[in-house]
């Protein structure tokens, strides 16, 4: 049975994915489908202490095993200069360790094999004397006098603080405080969990030692970044290195770090001269690489007694693991954490932010999420959630008196940020109504009459995505521009080339999408092609929501490039002048008789063949875009929750999500993303959690315990939609893969919290989880 | 100490010498090269590595290969014998029940041993049945839609006598 898709493909068609058509076959190309002649396997052997030092290593029995070609230590790598590598955020990351070890699973040495069994085999093999060091599992022990020195390895650190941030007027927030009729106040912690894609991480490094060029196949989501940090770390000429990064098999912010397994089976490839192979396993991928979250908050909003909220104040304390290598833009050491006002008109605010080092893995990434903004949006909204209970407030109606309105666009927070546009009311009010918010409130109160526990959840968020601009947002120095290049061939059909990279996002359909919409070109006939470093322009991939707001725009930008020469070929061959030349989807014409045109395909022909004297041959053209600003998705998410007294579990009624992500270029593939989003936001709420016993071993370290939703949980959302564009983006999109993710788990506590606020519950921090509420309810009595 | 073992693979007899140890998802990944099977989580969570085995839904990370000897297994490469897509391969694409791909071949094998069973399933049924399938990406809203879909065209391709041979394949 063939799938047909009578769309073109301009913007707003839903139409069929492209790069389905490999997936479903089963003939997709992941990073470990990878298998080149020669290719050696890696295997890791890690540290089973979260603090240790390494009195010896070891490696006989390891390297006696048949089929072993090689053992790396940190020793070995110390003689490359190789046994230390740069973070995202400025700090160092042991690649093999040297000294001691500062986290459980912590990277000790790597067995090269002919084979990955046997690699794995010698890696158990390898034998470790360590002494075992006092661990420190939480920020607020690491920053106690006296505490165990993780990093006694940096020059001038002595302590385990990390950085100190602040945003915001402090002067002006403390004068609406002390204006205030009332202040709430809020504690939690948003705990540390992982982004688990379903493929985790990887690499196969191909180093040609007779002419030093480097092909890494790594599961990258930001492949020319990580070539120029490859150039930097191993000190390899970058025309020499090209990264290819083959379909993801998601990625959620874990593949945007450079692990230290990238790291060894490069330098394993160039020493031997062989391609290596290192996959991770799910245990690897989730006790090493980059976590998500860790955040304690503490909040106070001002407010006055009719419920404005007149200031906000936030104390943050991150738990940044034992290296800070937070994925972040380097000017934010909280990353984008002061969008925390959200949706609301404050007119001061501040935020001061700890971060401290602990025995535990480093990460920090931006877990389907733009740098943090996420805890933002959990404290802003659970803050409200609390200050409508507090103040006898409908959680709607405080919102609804605090919004931004329509008319205050473009908004300057009081953090800094300018919000491009919005219209907070009406997505609450989409959503309201989908719900039946009013009759939901009077069932609810009926329930409660009689001991039933029943919650409705409101959560109206505000993100801040798709960065640069370059001037203000960079990672490691390189500015958070993008780029397309297109190129058009003589019969009409074209090849774009992004530096973004789709993890699943479809950008092989969407991007076709916008070529279509701005050159009239089919999306059938563009092919669009990303991941490989050599055949691309050079961008900063894809994460923080940035691929439609940042490599969208420099795809219009690009078309609209190629439609001005387009314009003067088609003038040559309608005879014509170019100052009356129209285009309209795909046809030229002479303004005023449409009947004689020229398609867009007669003029890529021509371009090839029947050009006007002195014009250079070809119809291609590459853009580098640096956004004037950042977009500002928006929504309102309700959620109903009906809680068991008896076992303190939480079922989710139902879920209305009302998203506005301004144009939507593919609203089949926007909804996809969003339902995707709202499901980690419900793994986040109640089941996703990474936690450490107090000698730092790590209790998440598989699916057993490291919970994922499955289809059997998952709720049945309802969706709807507002759109408002962005005024700066070519074709007014926002970014919209992260939203949901954002926004909801807000809304999943604030349903909790909304069902047991009356008897004083007034935090439960996730994941909430039967047990927790249990709890919480029989500390009030309220148990059954 | 290797074990001849003969496996007939999407219809076709493979013989290979093998260690005890090598798992039944290396054997198709490794040995024969059909890289749709894919290694999620390697404790029987996430089925990304799933294939049927005589028919019946098996995670192939906790299954040896030497266990297989001499039974029939199916991988996703089977599904679009002859260039016709399988009907639950169209309406993965038609109800976008897919994203980066990765779940994509263990959960269209669960669902079609899932129709094979129960041709007309509930949302309950098909939430139940793929709850040993993981996906990261889509929140399973369209996962539900795709199997759903698929059923009425299995059901109405039944009906046909040269679509009833189709679907007898899968």
């Amino acid at each position: 049975m063939a799938v047909e898709t009578p769309l073109k493909g301009n913007i707003g068609d839903s139409i069929r994915r492209k790069e389905d058509d490999r997936f479903i076959r089963g003939r997709g190309n992941y990073l470990d489908d990878i298998v080149l002649p020669g290719m050696l396997h890696m295997a890791i052997h890690r540290s089973p202490f979260a603090h240790a030092r390494i009195k010896s290593i070891n490696t006989e029995a390891a390297s006696a095993v048949p089929g072993v070609i090689a053992v790396v230590t940190g020793a070995l790598l110390a003689q490359h200069k190789l046994a230390w590598m740069p973070t995202l955020s400025g700090d160092t990351q042991a690649v093999l360790v040297t000294d001691k070890v500062r986290f459980q699973g912590q990277e000790v040495a790597c067995v090269i094999a002919t084979d990955p069994y046997v690699a794995r085999d010698a890696a158990a093999l390898i034998e470790v004397d360590y002494e075992v060091l006092p661990a420190v599992v939480s920020p607020q022990n690491a920053l106690k006098p006296g505490a165990p020195l993780i990093r006694d390895e940096k020059e001038g650190q002595t302590n385990n603080h990390i950085y100190h941030w602040e945003a915001g007027d402090k002067a002006k927030t403390d004068e609406a405080f002390s204006k205030a009729d009332r202040v709430v106040k809020l504690d939690t912690f948003y705990p540390r969990c992982h982004p688990s894609p379903l493929e985790t991480c990887g690499i196969v490094a191909d180093i040609n030692s007779a002419t030093g060029h480097a092909t890494l196949y790594m599961t990258s989501q930001a492949p020319h970044a990580h070539r120029t940090l490859f150039a930097i770390v191993a000190g390899l000429p970058e025309q020499n290195i090209r990264i290819i990064s083959p379909d993801i098999g998601g990625g959620f912010g874990n593949k945007v770090p450079i692990y230290p397994g990238y790291v060894v089976a490069t330098a394993a490839s160039l020493l031997i001269g062989k391609p290596v192979k290192w996959v991770e396993d799910r245990s690897e991928n989730l006790i090493s690489t980059g976590f998500a979250r860790d955040f304690h908050m503490s909040g106070e909003m001002a407010l006055s007694n009719e419920g404005r909220m007149l200031g906000l104040r936030v104390k943050l304390l991150s738990d940044n693991g034992a290296f800070y290598a937070d994925a972040q833009p380097t000017k934010f050491k909280a990353g984008l954490f002061h969008i925390v006002t959200g949706s609301y008109d404050v007119a001061a605010a501040h935020v001061e932010a700890d971060g401290a080092y602990t025995n535990k893995a480093p990460g920090g990434v931006a877990y389907r999420c733009s740098f943090r903004v996420t805890e933002a949006s959990y404290l802003i909204e659970r803050l409200v959630e609390n200050a409508a209970i507090e103040m006898k407030m409908d959680p709607a109606d405080i919102r609804l008196k605090n919004f931004i309105q329509p008319d205050q666009f473009p908004y300057k927070s009081a953090t800094g940020f300018e919000y491009d546009s919005g219209n907070y009311p009406k997505a609450m009010q989409v959503a309201l109504d989908k719900l039946g918010y009013q009759e939901l409130r009077k069932e609810q109160a009926e329930k409660r009459k009689k001991g039933e526990l029943m919650g409705i959840g409101v959560a109206s968020f505000t993100e801040v995505v798709g960065a640069g601009p370059g001037k203000q947002y960079d990672i490691a120095g390189l500015r958070m521009f993008d780029s397309a290049e297109l190129r058009v061939h003589p019969t009409g059909k074209a090849i774009l080339k992004l530096g973004v990279k789709s993890q699943g996002q479809g950008h092989e359909t969407t991007f076709a999408q916008i070529v279509t919409e701005e050159l009239g070109i089919p999306a059938a006939d563009v092919e669009v092609q990303e991941g490989d470093t050599d055949n691309t322009p050079y961008g900063l991939g894809t994460y923080a929501s940035r691929s439609t707001p940042v490599g969208g725009a420099a795809t219009a930008m690009v078309s609209r490039k190629l439609r001005e020469k387009a314009k003067k070929i088609a003038a040559h061959l309608l005879e014509a002048s170019e100052a009356d030349i129209e285009f309209d989807h795909g046809k030229f014409f002479v303004r005023g008789s449409p009947s004689k045109s020229k398609t867009i395909q007669d003029v890529a022909f021509a371009a090839y063949t029947n050009l006007p004297d002195g014009m250079e041959a070809g119809l291609e053209g590459v853009t580098y875009y640096d956004p004037p600003n950042m977009t500002y998705p928006f929504g309102t998410y309700l959620v109903v929750v009906d809680i068991d007294r008896g076992t303190g579990q939480v079922k989710v009624r139902r879920m209305v999500a009302v998203d506005d992500c301004g144009v939507r270029i593919n609203p089949m593939v926007v909804e996809g993303q969003i339902h995707g989003g709202l499901t980690e936001g419900f793994g986040i709420a109640f089941m996703q959690l990474i936690t450490f016993d107090e000698e730092g071993n790590c209790l998440g370290s598989n699916f057993t315990d490291y919970l994922l939703p499955t289809a059997w949980e998952t709720p049945r959302f309802e969706m709807g939609e507002t759109v408002t564009p962005s005024p700066h983006h070519p074709i007014g999109a926002k970014g919209v893969g992260e939203s949901a993710t954002v926004g909801s788990p807000a809304a999943f506590v604030n349903a909790v919290i909304d069902a047991v606020g009356h008897l004083g519950i007034t935090n439960i921090d996730m994941p909430v989880t039967s047990d927790k509420v249990w709890e919480a309810l029989n500390k009030v009595g309220a148990a059954e | 100490m290797g074990h001849s073992i003969t496996v007939t693979v999407n219809g076709e007899k493979k013989t290979a010498e093998v260690e005890p140890r090598l798992l039944l998802v290396h054997f198709l990944r490794e040995k024969l090269r059909l890289t749709g099977t894919h290694i999620g989580c390697d404790t029987t969570h996430c089925g990304a590595c799933t294939v049927l085995v005589e028919g019946t839904p098996v995670k192939s990370c906790t299954m040896l290969a030497v266990q297989a000897d001499g039974q029939q297994v199916t991988t996703v490469e089977a599904l679009a014998a002859g260039g016709t897509l399988h009907p639950i391969q169209a309406a993965f694409k038609q109800e976008h029940g897919l994203q980066c791909g990765f779940c994509t071949p263990g959960m269209m094998l669960t669902s079609i041993a899932l129709l094979q069973e129960k041709p007309d399933p509930t949302e309950d049924d098909i939430r139940w049945a793929l709850s040993g399938n993981i996906c990261r990406c889509t929140g399973y809203m369209n996962i539900v839609k795709a199997v759903k879909s698929a059923a009425v065209q299995m059901k109405t391709a039944a009906a046909t006598p040269e679509a009833a041979t189709a679907a007898a394949r899968s």
